[in-house]
């Protein structure tokens, strides 16, 4: 396969994954700084409030792996740990009730936190922070009498996430909004209640890391693909041109005004192969993915923008490092 | 518009010109399926027979049994002139009622059940009295029968009382309990079956009236036919028989059965003994019989001639079903004839032995005929009980005349009944019936289950004896029992469950049929001589077993049957089939046959068209008025074999074919119906996950927090499956589910997944996959005994010194019981109740109360804290105080619990591994479950592998894809659809390993399954012990793992360390750790001694201790106290 330049490659075969026949994957390769800063570049591509791409490129997987790994699962947050169930006459059981509640994105910003000690019975100002939920499903006085719909004749029938209350402790009132520290999203479904239904209860949310929760991961997800490539080997005209134009996703394969199919951007290819499917044009495609060019995707909770979650992960990273170099060094 | 007109009028123009087959486009004919459903039920059959049962049979079981006379007093009766079973309500002290609901029967461990009240005749001193509304008995009520409070009520309604809208009803509830009378499966009563037995042919016949229940057999024995029955003590020669009917001349006899040359050689001999014996006349025969007759031992007085006694038999029990008028037995006569006949067919032609396991021979008996025969028991020994004290008491002079009504106690024939269904032993005496286990507690572990019970039919067969004939699916159960749902093991294919459409009729009126019958061209035999009766152009026309007559147009009478039938002039559920070998038609009315509907087909055209199914879909149609206009009918077993069925409307042929099926997946249950694609499985596949989706917990019902179950099993979060069938719907197990669409990565992943383990993600199970509740309740009464005392409950006791509450005591709220919401820990108290020391002994009076009570604590055990949810205080039906906690635990998956697709694919999880670490996809999709692949070619589900390519399209599609049985989505479509959203299009995806972050180098086949998880958790099962405790007798280690028991080092492990050599380990095994005693042992006479002195010897000179097990010891002393004495031999040791 004739290749411009020397990416390491994965083939991707109608039956399996195949690396190129000289390579033996990157673990073996000896790293080199110098090479490394040369060839090593991040583009962003895209960056939202919640989402953002962007490629890492020329970095051994086991890198970019670390990276993912530790955004979903060292790169801490805060979310609600305690709670204390003072009355709960509704139909949802406790032990649901706050699982549920621990599962609530809160917006507060890890960094401003500690870690709560273990040992620690009462969360201080910078480790804790408390919430509570009070309501009461009641007849509605004003109803109408023609409808029958539940949030007509109930008041507080649903309880949304937007009713937890945040209770300052310590310095926390003038450090912190209350913006900045509630949930997320004003309408996650908490609860359902009927008339003589009561919650009332007591919320405290700790830092904490994905490893030990779920919860705590700040991400939704965060993963990567590896940039595809499409090569074809052969022109491919007219009938065909327009089958090998379907076998991708849209705006892979552009077709000239003279019919004639040619690659015009590979990198949102879903890889669904399916061009394997059709004999007559199997032969003029060479699927493959750039194993060194990592199309990072990561969605943030919304606690940390999503960038800042990545610069958190590099600094575990870091952190990481150097521990382990101190402990290297103590010998 | 004239346009129109004219095209419309041109293409119909068309049609008729050329005759061209209109296409109708009959796709929708699946929505009848609803529509019958929304008629029937899926446990219609149960509430159709009760409902038979409480408004029917049972008045006519009174007027059967309507008069009670007494020998005291020749002038007293009483006269039954009506019966009524009322509605629901509960006895609150004498003669007060309040009417009652299902739900607080559950509750209050009460009984659901109305009143049976009569209206009677009698005479009290020398007046004729009539009293109304008499009480009798009290009737356990079927819930949702005709008189039960949940009948015809909105869902609102059944919200207020407690009741979910979707539980099907069809139970009763005794004492809380709620309890399923099963469908048995039985032969058909009153019908000539012919069987080789032991090499021998006989036909025989189990006749059944109200009063009688007998067998008479005719068999072949060394070359001539006898007469077999068991109120005889001999065979009778078959033409002996004959001569005690009246049927004296040979001639007469041999018309009746046959005047062919092969049937008279082989009756030659019959009628040759008759000669030797000597008997010509009627008279003489009777006399045989009646030297015949079985010696009643109980006979007192009753001094009839043994000829009177042998032509009573022969009148009133031998083929009791034939009915015999002023001793004419010519009717009679005629269908032993007919039996003869049949011998005598099936030994020249083994095609006429009748097949045991056909289904057109089986009975269902549901809960109403089984009710009816228990109440009808019970009525019997009410009047005789009557009778009895009328006998006793009317004799003496009285200053009150003789109220018989004084003396009706309801006690008896409510708790006859409440017993035997609570205990499911049904006992009838005038049949010496009796027949265990015909009822079971509904299984509520999943809605699935409750509904698969309900459809359950049990088999009268041994479970023990390994025959193979009734448990193979014969095909005469096509389309009426579930082919998959069966369970394994030693009751395999004796328990079956009805398909989707299974209708169980209800008995009939015999007398219009009869008089249908006779209007069509059926004679009556009565006048008939043998000679027309067997004539070849004549065939005999029976209903329900029983000689109706003759007819010549067979045809034209089946044809007027079915015309009527279709009109609706007689019931649907009539069936009439003839029998070409036999000469026979048989119309059927009998309650019991299975049948199910099917669409009419005349002239290659089935009669329900598209425009029936739009008005249909839109309302203005119903499944009833399918039946009324003679679209649709029902067929019994025995009529869809006189059928041609086309399956589907390509094979109808316009010639033969007489019937459309309405849809092919309703010969499947409502078990095998949860499984999506169950036509892509191999069978045994499907029969597990029917035994497997009855024990996957979820939703039981709308009103299952308002339950006190002794257990029940709830999942967190359950989800409708994202690959629906159309029987997922019409059981509505969308809305009640059991289980959850799982992201399933079909790949291999460490070794902890072998052997089918499953690896779960640790995220998923954080976010609440597989997250169950589990509710257990405890329960106590307070009970008041006969000496005025009664239990008592003590608030929490403090500890004397701080004045703390003891720990036993910290949940419990100041009345003694546990508080709702409080964590309940192992050993602690949920009700500190007390007992008084004395229940019996009457406290003397003026005794100051007693002080010493007893403790009786109701505690929870359990190695895992529970919370109480929440705490009933009622009164049951002995007025005592009841009390219910109900205490809950969430659950949490983990290692070891088992987890099922719906393929009988079980697993248990092998490995939770952080979200991390699992691989992930393009999309940064990490699956919740990984399955080994392994798991698919010898298992041959392909049917998994299409609910994953279903289940995955229809995420990108938004909607749910069908896997209905013979149908469903095409794996095509679904492909094609993947395709479309950029997937795969064999559903394989690129997946990146959690660990290395490089690409696997197999593309991995995921998407979503539903999974199911199982009520077999680790939590219940884990269980380990070092010390505990021992049993009282051998001072062996307990049993088991409630008791704290130790684990067995059973027979092939002590084999195993015997070959191996371990001499020691053995001896540390199977003595040290479990019973080692020192035993004294005298040297001298080898017997045990008692503390080192040896009684036999009077010394303790030669006494040694010798260690032994303790239960060789307690064999040593009771060998000894059946005057055996083992000696033991003493050596020195070293």
């Amino acid at each position: 396969m004739p290749q411009s330049d020397s990416r390491p490659r994965v083939m991707l075969e109608e039956f399996r994954v195949k690396n190129a026949p000289d390579d033996y994957g990157m673990a073996d390769e000896k790293w080199n700084f110098k090479k490394f800063t040369k060839n090593f570049r991040i583009v962003i591509v895209r960056l939202d409030s919640f989402e953002m791409e962007f490629d890492l490129i020329g970095i051994q997987p086991a890198f970019a792996n670390a990276f993912r790994r530790l955004m979903l699962s060292e790169v801490p947050s805060m979310a609600i740990e305690k709670v204390m169930i003072k009355n709960n006459t509704s139909i949802i059981q406790d032990e649901v009730l706050a699982h549920r509640l621990g599962l609530i994105p809160l917006k507060a910003d890890p960094r401003l936190f500690e870690y709560k000690p273990e040992d620690a019975t009462d969360g201080s100002e910078c480790n804790s922070l408390e919430f509570s939920l009070k309501v009461k499903c009641s007849y509605n006085k004003l109803q109408s009498k023609e409808s029958y719909r539940p949030e007509d004749l109930y008041e507080n029938n649903n309880v949304y996430s937007s009713q937890i209350k945040w209770h300052p402790i310590g310095n926390q009132a003038s450090v912190h909004k209350e913006a900045d520290v509630s949930p997320v999203h004003g309408d996650i479904l908490i609860s359902k209640l009927r008339p003589g239904h009561e919650l009332d209860l007591h919320m405290v949310a700790v830092k904490g890391i994905g490893k030990d929760h779920a919860k705590f991961s700040p991400v939704a997800t965060a993963s990567y693909r590896l940039l595809p490539e499409i090569h074809l080997t052969r022109e491919v005209n007219g009938v065909e041109a327009t089958l090998l134009q379907s076998c991708f996703s849209p705006g892979v394969i552009a077709i000239d005004a003279d019919g004639r199919a040619r690659v015009n951007d590979a990198r949102y290819d879903t890889c669904s192969r399916n061009v394997y499917r059709y004999e007559e044009i199997k032969d003029a495609v060479v699927l493959s993915r750039i194993r060194d060019h990592f199309i990072f995707n990561v969605e943030s909770v919304g606690a940390l923008a999503p960038n800042i979650i990545f610069v958190e992960a590099v600094k575990v990273l870091r952190d990481k490092c150097k521990s382990l170099l101190d402990e290297l060094n103590t010998l | 518009m004239f346009y129109e007109v004219y095209k419309s009028l041109n293409m119909a123009f068309y049609f008729i010109l050329f005759n061209l087959p209109i296409n109708f486009n009959l796709q929708d004919k699946w929505r009848l399926v609803p529509s019958f459903l929304q008629v029937k039920g899926l446990v219609k059959q149960h509430i159709d027979s009760f409902n038979y049962f409480i408004n029917v049979e049972i008045k006519k079981i009174v007027q059967a049994n309507e008069k009670v006379f007494c020998d005291a007093d020749p002038l007293f009766y009483i006269k039954y002139l009506n019966a009524y079973v009322g509605t629901p309500d509960l006895e609150e002290g004498y003669n007060v009622t309040k009417p009652t609901t299902p739900h607080e029967c559950r509750l209050r461990d009460m009984t659901y059940s109305a009143p049976i009240t009569v209206d009677i005749e009698y005479i009290r001193g020398n007046q004729r009295v009539i009293k109304n509304k008499q009480l009798i008995g009290r009737m356990p009520l079927m819930l949702r029968s005709s008189n039960c409070v949940l009948t015809n009520k909105s869902d609102f309604e059944l919200a207020q009382l407690n009741e979910c809208p979707h539980d099907p009803g069809g139970y009763f509830i005794i004492r809380g309990q709620e309890k399923v009378i099963l469908i048995q499966e039985q032969q058909s009563r009153n019908r000539m079956i012919v069987d080789e037995f032991k090499g021998a042919i006989q036909c025989q016949v189990t006749s059944s009236t109200h009063e009688k229940k007998t067998r008479t057999n005719v068999i072949v024995k060394n070359g001539k036919y006898v007469l077999r029955h068991n109120a005889l003590s001999d065979d009778i020669p078959i033409a002996v028989a004959f001569k005690a009917m009246g049927i004296c001349s040979d001639q007469e006899i041999m018309q009746l059965i046959g005047t062919d040359d092969a049937t008279m050689k082989k009756m030659s001999p019959c009628l040759m003994d008759c000669h030797n014996m000597k008997i010509f006349t009627q008279n003489q025969a009777l006399t045989y019989m009646g030297s015949k007759l079985k010696v009643k031992r109980y006979q007192a007085g009753n001094s009839r001639t043994p000829v009177d006694e042998a032509r009573d038999l022969l009148a009133t029990t031998i083929l009791a079903h034939v009915a015999v008028e002023n001793f004419n037995f010519y009717v009679k006569a005629i269908y032993l004839a007919i039996m003869v006949r049949r011998v005598i067919d099936a030994e020249s032609n083994k095609a006429a032995i009748d097949d045991p396991d056909y289904y057109g021979n089986k009975r269902l008996e549901l809960a109403g005929s089984l009710l009816a025969l228990m109440f009808e028991d019970l009525f019997k020994r009410f009047n005789w009980e009557l009778k009895t004290t009328a006998d006793k008491i009317i004799p003496k002079v009285k200053a009150a005349p003789f109220d018989v009504v004084k003396h009706m106690r309801p006690d008896l024939i409510a708790n006859g009944l409440f017993a035997a269904i609570s205990t499911g032993n049904w006992t009838i005496k005038r049949f010496k019936m009796e027949r265990h286990g015909v009822t079971q507690v509904l299984s509520r572990l999943s809605y699935i289950s409750a509904l698969g019970m309900m459809t359950r039919v049990n088999s009268q067969f041994e479970k023990t004896r390994k025959v193979s004939g009734p448990r193979s699916l014969q095909p005469s159960q096509w389309g009426m029992l579930c082919p998959s749902d069966t369970p394994e093991g030693e009751s395999c294919g004796l328990v079956k469950n009805l398909a989707l459409m299974t209708h169980i009729t209800t008995e009939c009126s015999e007398e219009p049929i009869a008089k249908l019958a006779w209007n069509s061209g059926v004679e009556d035999v009565k006048i008939l001589g043998g000679e027309e009766i067997n004539h070849p152009a004549v065939y005999m026309v029976f209903l329900n077993g029983n000689i109706l007559g003759v007819t010549r147009q067979f045809k034209k009478l089946i044809r007027i049957f079915r015309m009527f039938r279709r009109r609706g002039l007689i019931s649907a559920f009539v069936s009439i089939y003839p029998n070409h070998n036999q000469r026979t038609v048989y119309i059927c009315s009998d309650g019991g046959r299975l049948c199910r509907p099917y669409i009419i087909v005349e002239k290659g055209q089935p009669l329900v068209q598209q425009a029936h199914l739009t008005e249909l879909d839109r309302g203005i149609r119903k499944f009833q008025d399918f039946l009324k206009d003679g679209l649709i009918e029902y067929l019994d077993v025995n009529e869809e074999n006189d059928s041609h069925i086309a399956t589907v409307e390509a094979d109808i042929d316009p010639y033969v074919s007489t019937h459309l099926e309405i849809e092919p997946f309703t010969i499947l249950g409502v078990c095998a119906g949860l499984v999506p694609y169950p036509h892509h499985n191999q069978s045994p596949r499907n029969t597990y996950q029917c035994a497997m989706g009855k024990q996957a917990m979820g939703t039981i019902g709308y009103n299952q927090k308002n339950r006190i179950d002794t257990l029940m099993y709830n999942l967190v979060y359950p989800q409708c499956p994202m690959v629906k069938t159309r029987t997922i719907e019409l059981t509505n197990f969308d809305k009640l589910p059991a289980g959850q669409n799982a992201t399933v990565a079909v790949m291999s992943y460490s070794g902890y997944d072998i052997e089918d383990a499953l690896i779960l993600n640790r995220a998923s199970i954080d976010r609440g996959y597989g997250r169950c509740l589990v509710y257990k309740s405890s329960k106590t009464t307070m009970k008041r005994y006969s000496n005025q005392t009664s239990d008592r409950i003590l608030g929490p006791s403090r500890d004397a010194n701080t004045g703390k509450v003891i720990r036993a005591h910290e949940i419990l709220d100041s009345d003694g019981i546990a508080a709702p919401g409080e964590m309940v820990e192992n050993r602690q108290v949920l009700i500190n109740k007390q007992m008084p020391p004395a229940t019996l002994n009457p406290v003397a009076q003026g005794q100051p109360q007693q002080v010493d009570y007893k403790d009786v604590p109701i505690t929870y055990k359990g190695p895992v804290e529970s919370y109480i949810e929440k705490v009933m205080v009622s009164s049951n039906a002995e007025d005592a105080f009841l009390i219910k906690i109900l205490l809950r635990q969430t659950r949490i998956p983990e290692i070891g619990d088992k987890f099922s697709s719906r393929h009988g694919q079980k697993g248990v999880t092998g490995l939770i591994v952080q979200q991390e670490d699992m691989p992930f996809n393009d999309g940064g999709i990490c699956p919740d479950m990984i399955m080994n692949p392994h798991g698919f070619p010898s298992r041959m589900t392909v049917g998994k592998t299409i609910e994953l390519l279903a289940g995955k399209a229809g995420l990108m599609e938004g909607k749910f894809h069908y896997g209905t049985a013979f149908g469903g989505s095409k794996v095509k479509d679904v492909c094609n659809e993947l395709e479309k959203h950029g997937y795969n299009y064999h559903g394989k995806d690129i997946f990146y390993s959690g660990l290395t972050g490089e690409p696997l180098e197999a593309y991995i086949y995921s998407g979503p399954v539903y999974y199911q998880k199982l009520k077999h958790m680790v939590q219940d099962k884990m269980h380990a012990r070092a010390r505990g405790p021992r049993a009282v007798l051998t001072r062996q280690p307990t049993e088991g793992r409630s008791r704290d028991g130790g684990l067995r080092l059973g027979e092939m492990e002590r084999d195993c360390l015997i070959g191996y050599g371990a001499s020691m380990l053995l001896m540390e095994r199977l003595m040290l750790a479990s019973d080692a005693f020192s035993a004294d042992i005298c040297g001298a006479c080898g017997r045990l001694a008692s503390r080192a002195w040896c009684h036999a010897c009077r010394s303790s000179a030669a006494v040694s201790t010798v260690e032994m097990p303790y239960a060789c010891k307690l064999l040593f002393q009771e060998l000894a106290s059946m005057n055996i004495v083992p000696k033991l031999t003493l050596k020195k040791y070293c």
